[in-house]
C-alpha cells in the first residue's frame, strides 16, 4: 500500500510533464489543423538551453528565463521555417515537415553536444518531505504546482482574456476570425510561441528527474500524444487527464511489470484505445462534412 | 458541353490493346541485363557492399511508394518492418537452422501481419494517428530487439547469417537481389493501373469520393500499408542474407526516416522515384563520408533536406519528369467509342425503387432531418427541395450513408441499405453526385470514369481494362466530354467538371441516381445544358432523385417532388400541385 501512494505521486508527476506537452500538442492542432511532430524537441531543446545556461554561470531563475526566452524565438522560427510555408497544402506535406523539423533539431543538438547524457540539478536545495508513509520529492512537487497554475492560467487566459477569446475564435473559423479584423497569422504565430514556452517549460521541470539527452524530446512527445488520444483528441482537459492518466499507469507498469520496457506502456494503451475507444474519454471532433 | 452529335455513336473498332508482357518487353530486357551484369562484373567489396545495400533498401522503399505515394498514408515504421524480415533470416537460419526461403517467406508474413494489423487498428482514423502509432511500434520493435536477449541476442546482433546454398557467392547472391529489385519494381509501377491501384490513388484524392463510388476506403488503406510492411520485410530479409550480420541499431527510427527521405527525394509517386532517392541517398553519403564523423550532423541533414524537399520540391526529382509525361498524355488523341452508352437500371424490386420510412438524423439536440418519408417511383425525375437548412443534404448524406440514420429504415431497390457502409450502397445500386465537387483531382478524366465504371456488381462493363476504357469512354462521350479524356481534372471548367462527376456515377450503371445541387454555379447556357442531359438520362430509364434550388428546372425536369422544412416532409406529391401548397409556398416566401 505504501509502495502504490509512493508510485502514485511519482506517476501524478512524470504525468504532469506529459500533460504540459500534450497541452502544447493540442493548442498547435486546434490552431492550424496539424499535429506537430516536433514538440517534444522543443522539450528537449529547452532542457539542453537549461543546462549551457547554467554552466555558463547564471543563477538558476536567470538561466530559467534564458532558456525560456529562447523557446520563444524557437516557436517563432519554426512557425516561419516550417508550418508557415505549407500553411495552404494538406496535412501530409505538413507533418512531414514537422517530423523533419524534429530530426533536424534532435541531431543539431547531438551534433553540437555529443551523445554524453547531461545532469541538471534540480531547483530546490531540500531534496524533499517524508509525508506519513510518502516520500514527496521536491522535484515532482514543483511540477505538478507548476502544472496545476497553468490550467488554472489556461483557463483565464483562453476564456477571461481578449487575446485568448481570439486565439479560440482562429483555431474554430480562421476565414471568420480573419473577417472580423482578426490577424490569423498573429494568432498562429502567438500559438506557435505559446506551445513552444510550455513544451519548453515541461523539460526543464522534468530535467533533472531524467537524464537530459537527445532521446528524452521523442520519449516524452510520444506520449503526450498517447495522451492526447486517451483523453480526446483535441480536447484541453482530455489532454491534462490522460498525460496523468499515463504517467501513473506506466510508473505501475515499470514497478510491477517490467522495466525495461517501461516506454511500451504507453504504446499498449494506445493501441487498445485506438481499437476499443478511438474518440478517447472525451469525444472527438466531428467528421469532415461533405 | 454536350452538342447532341457528340451523342451518335462513332463508328470505331473496339479498343484491343496489345498484351501486357509485350508492351513491358523492354523493361524486362533492360532488368536482365543489369542481372546478368550483377552477376558477372567483378566489383571490389566496397562498391558490391554499396550495390547490395542500395538494391535491398530500393525494394523497402517501394513499399513507401505504395502507401505513401498511391495511397497518401504515412509510415514511420519501415524500418521496423524491415528489421521483422531482417531477424526471421538471421534468427531463422543460424537460432533454427530453418532454410533460408522458408525463414524469408515467413519474414515477409510476419511483417505482412504486423502491418495489417497496426492498419486494422489506425486506418480508420486520421493521418496523425498513422503518424505516431507507427512512430511507437517502431520504438517497441527496437526495444525489444535490445532488450529480449533471449530472442534476439540484444545489442550483439545475430552474426554469421547463412544464405541459399543456389546463392551462396556474393557475386550471384547480389543478382539475385537485382532480379528480385526488378521483379518488385514492375510489381509496383504496374500497380497504379490494376483496380487496386486505383482505388489506392481514389483514396489518396478524395476519401469521401471513394466510398460512393464503390471503394471500400478502409480496406484499401489496409492493403497498401500491409504491402508496404511486406515489401519491407522482403527487403530487411534480404539484406539480413547479405551483410550475414544484423543488429539492433540498423533497424531503428532514424534509419525509417531514412528510407522516407530516399522515397521523398526521388518521388513518392513512382518506383522510379523511389530507385533515384535511394541510389542518391546512399551514394551521397559514401561521397560525404566526413559528416559521419560529427555523430547527428548527417541526420541533422537529412532532416534540412525532408523540409527543404517538402517545401521546394514536393513531388520530388522524378515528378519533373512524370510533370512532362502527363503533359505529353494530355494531348494524346482520346481511346475510341464504340457506340452510346446504355444506362440498364437492374429492376429486381417493385415499382418503388427509393422507399425512406421514417428516417431521422439528429445532431446532439439538432434535428437535422426528422422522421421523413420519401417513395421514389421507378423510372422517373424525383426532386427533394427546401430552403436552406431543411435537411436535404443532409438527408442525401444519410441516404448514401456518409452519415449514419439516427432511426428509419432505407430500402433501395428491395434491399434494405440502411446499415450499410458507402460502398456497400454503391455495390447495391445507388450512384451520387455531390454539391461541391468530389474528383480525383491528380487523374485524368478517363481515370476518375473508370473508378466509377469499376463499381462492384456492374453489368454492363465486361472483363478486363479494355472493356473498361471502352465503358467509361461511353459515359464521357455521353456527356459531352469524350474528346478531352486524357486531360488532368484540374484543366476542366466547374460545369464541365459537374458532368465528369455524373459521367462517373452513370458508367457504374446505377439504379438510382442521386444528384446534389447540380445546378449549382452552373450559368444559364449550361443548366440548359444540364436539363438536356437529364432528360437524355431519365429517357434511358434510370431514376434520378434530385436536390436543387433552381425551381425552373426541378419543375420542368421533375414529375414528384418532396419538400423539406425544419428536417420534417411538409408536402409530396406532383410538382404542380406541391409547388401551389401553401405550405410549400409560406416556406420559401414566408407567410402573412
Amino acid at each position: 500500500m505504501d509502495l502504490a501512494l509512493q508510485l502514485l505521486f511519482t506517476g501524478i508527476g512524470i504525468g504532469a510533464v506529459y500533460s504540459l506537452v500534450a497541452l502544447g500538442f493540442v493548442l498547435i492542432f486546434r490552431a492550424t489543423n496539424v499535429v506537430n511532430f516536433a514538440q517534444g524537441e522543443f522539450s528537449m531543446v529547452a532542457a539542453y538551453l537549461m543546462v549551457v545556461a547554467v554552466e555558463a554561470g547564471l543563477p538558476y531563475w536567470a538561466a530559467f528565463i534564458v532558456a525560456l526566452l529562447g523557446m520563444a524565438l524557437l516557436g517563432a522560427v519554426f512557425n516561419l521555417g516550417v508550418y508557415y510555408p505549407l500553411r495552404h497544402r494538406s496535412y501530409l506535406p505538413v507533418i512531414i515537415a514537422t517530423i523533419g523539423a524534429s530530426i533536424l533539431l534532435a541531431n543539431s543538438v547531438l551534433a553540437i553536444y555529443g551523445p554524453q547524457p547531461q545532469v541538471l540539478e534540480g531547483w530546490f536545495e531540500t531534496p524533499g518531505i517524508q509525508v506519513g508513509p510518502v516520500y514527496l520529492d521536491s522535484q515532482y512537487l514543483l511540477i505538478i504546482g507548476v502544472t496545476i497554475c497553468l490550467v488554472i492560467f489556461n483557463f483565464w487566459f483562453f476564456e477571461k482574456t481578449l487575446l485568448g477569446k481570439k486565439l479560440q475564435a482562429t483555431s474554430q473559423d480562421k476565414e471568420m476570425a480573419s473577417l472580423l479584423g482578426i490577424s490569423v497569422s498573429t494568432m498562429i504565430m502567438i500559438t506557435f510561441i505559446y506551445s513552444a514556452v510550455l513544451g519548453g517549460l515541461a523539460g526543464i521541470l522534468v530535467a533533472p528527474v531524467l537524464f537530459v539527452s537527445i532521446q528524452m524530446g521523442s520519449t516524452i512527445a510520444l506520449k503526450a500524444f498517447a495522451a492526447t488520444i486517451i483523453g480526446g483528441f483535441g480536447d484541453v482537459a482530455g489532454a491534462i487527464i490522460g498525460g496523468l492518466a499515463l504517467g501513473v499507469i506506466e510508473t505501475f507498469g515499470a514497478a510491477y511489470v517490467s522495466v525495461p520496457y517501461k516506454d511500451g506502456f504507453a504504446f499498449l494503451v494506445l493501441i487498445a484505445f485506438l481499437i476499443f475507444r478511438p474518440q478517447g474519454i472525451f469525444g472527438e471532433r466531428v467528421a469532415e462534412k461533405a | 458541353m454536350s452538342a447532341p452529335s457528340d451523342n451518335m455513336p462513332i463508328p470505331a473498332p473496339a479498343i484491343r490493346s496489345k498484351p501486357l508482357v509485350v508492351r513491358h518487353l523492354p523493361y524486362f530486357i533492360g532488368a536482365a541485363i543489369l542481372v546478368v551484369l550483377a552477376a558477372n562484373m567483378n566489383f571490389d567489396g566496397y562498391v558490391h557492399n554499396i550495390l547490395l545495400q542500395a538494391t535491398t533498401f530500393a525494394i523497402a522503399v517501394f513499399g513507401l511508394s505504395v502507401v505513401l505515394g498511391l495511397c497518401g498514408q504515412i509510415n514511420l515504421a519501415q524500418a521496423a518492418f524491415f528489421g521483422l524480415g531482417a531477424y526471421a533470416v538471421g534468427m531463422g537460419t543460424t537460432d533454427l537452422q530453418l532454410s533460408f526461403w522458408l525463414c524469408l517467406v515467413g519474414g515477409c508474413l510476419i511483417s505482412l501481419l504486423a502491418g495489417a494489423f497496426l492498419g486494422m487498428s489506425t486506418l480508420r482514423l486520421g493521418g496523425h494517428y498513422l503518424a505516431m502509432v507507427t512512430i511507437s511500434f517502431q520504438q517497441i520493435v527496437t526495444l525489444v530487439m535490445i532488450n529480449a536477449i533471449w530472442l534476439t541476442r540484444g545489442p550483439d546482433g545475430v552474426p554469421n547469417i547463412k544464405r541459399p546454398d543456389l546463392f551462396q557467392s556474393s557475386q550471384s547472391y547480389l543478382a539475385f537481389c537485382v532480379a528480385m529489385l526488378a521483379i518488385v519494381g514492375y510489381l509496383v509501377w504496374h500497380l497504379s493501373d490494376t483496380k487496386l491501384g486505383r482505388a489506392m490513388r481514389a483514396v489518396r484524392d478524395n476519401e469521401l469520393a471513394a466510398g460512393v463510388n464503390g471503394i471500400d476506403v478502409f480496406r484499401t488503406k489496409i492493403y497498401a500499408f500491409a504491402l508496404c510492411a511486406l515489401l519491407g520485410g522482403l527487403a530487411g530479409g534480404l539484406f539480413a542474407g547479405g551483410f550475414a550480420y544484423v543488429s539492433p541499431d540498423q533497424f531503428s527510427f532514424a534509419e525509417s526516416i531514412v528510407f522516407l527521405t530516399m522515397s521523398l527525394l526521388g518521388g513518392v509517386a513512382s518506383p522510379i522515384g523511389s530507385a533515384i532517392g535511394t541510389g542518391l541517398l546512399i551514394l551521397i553519403p559514401e561521397w560525404l563520408r566526413f559528416l559521419k564523423s560529427v555523430p547527428g550532423l548527417y541526420l541533422a541533414i537529412y532532416g534540412l533536406f525532408v523540409i527543404l524537399i517538402i517545401r521546394f520540391m514536393p513531388d520530388g526529382i522524378w515528378g519533373f519528369v512524370a510533370d512532362a509525361f502527363t503533359r505529353w498524355r494530355a494531348k494524346l488523341p482520346a481511346p475510341p467509342v464504340a457506340g452510346a452508352l446504355h444506362l440498364k437500371p437492374a429492376m429486381t424490386g417493385g415499382d418503388i425503387v427509393l422507399e425512406v420510412i421514417g428516417l431521422s438524423k439528429h445532431f446532439g439536440g439538432l434535428k437535422a432531418v426528422d422522421g421523413v418519408d420519401i417513395a421514389v417511383k421507378r423510372g422517373g425525375v424525383h426532386a427533394l427541395i427546401g430552403p436552406n437548412g431543411s435537411g436535404k443534404t443532409t438527408t442525401l448524406n444519410v441516404l448514401s450513408g456518409l452519415y449514419v440514420a439516427t432511426s428509419g429504415r432505407i430500402v433501395l431497390d428491395g434491399t434494405d441499405i440502411t446499415h450499410m457502409p458507402p460502398h456497400q450502397r454503391t455495390a447495391s445500386g445507388l450512384g451520387r453526385t455531390f454539391q461541391n465537387i468530389r474528383l480525383f483531382r491528380s487523374m485524368t478524366a478517363l481515370e476518375n470514369v473508370e473508378i466509377g465504371a469499376e463499381r462492384p456488381g456492374n453489368t454492363m462493363v465486361g472483363k478486363g481494362d479494355d472493356a473498361l476504357t471502352e465503358r467509361a469512354m461511353e459515359a464521357l462521350t455521353f456527356v459531352g466530354l469524350g474528346s478531352r479524356a486524357n486531360e488532368l481534372i484540374s484543366s476542366f471548367s466547374y460545369g464541365h467538371q459537374r458532368l465528369i462527376e455524373i459521367a462517373r456515377a452513370l458508367a457504374s450503371n446505377p439504379t438510382l441516381l442521386l444528384l446534389d445541387e447540380p445546378a449549382a454555379g452552373l450559368n444559364s447556357t449550361e443548366k440548359l445544358e444540364l436539363h438536356e442531359l437529364l432528360k437524355r438520362i431519365a429517357a434511358q430509364g434510370l431514376t434520378i432523385l434530385i436536390i436543387d434550388h433552381d425551381m425552373t428546372l426541378v419543375s420542368e425536369a421533375a414529375q414528384h417532388i418532396t419538400v423539406l422544412n425544419f428536417g420534417r416532409r411538409i408536402a409530396d406529391g406532383e410538382s404542380m400541385a406541391v409547388l401551389r401548397h401553401p405550405d410549400v409556398v409560406s416556406a420559401y416566401l414566408g407567410s402573412e
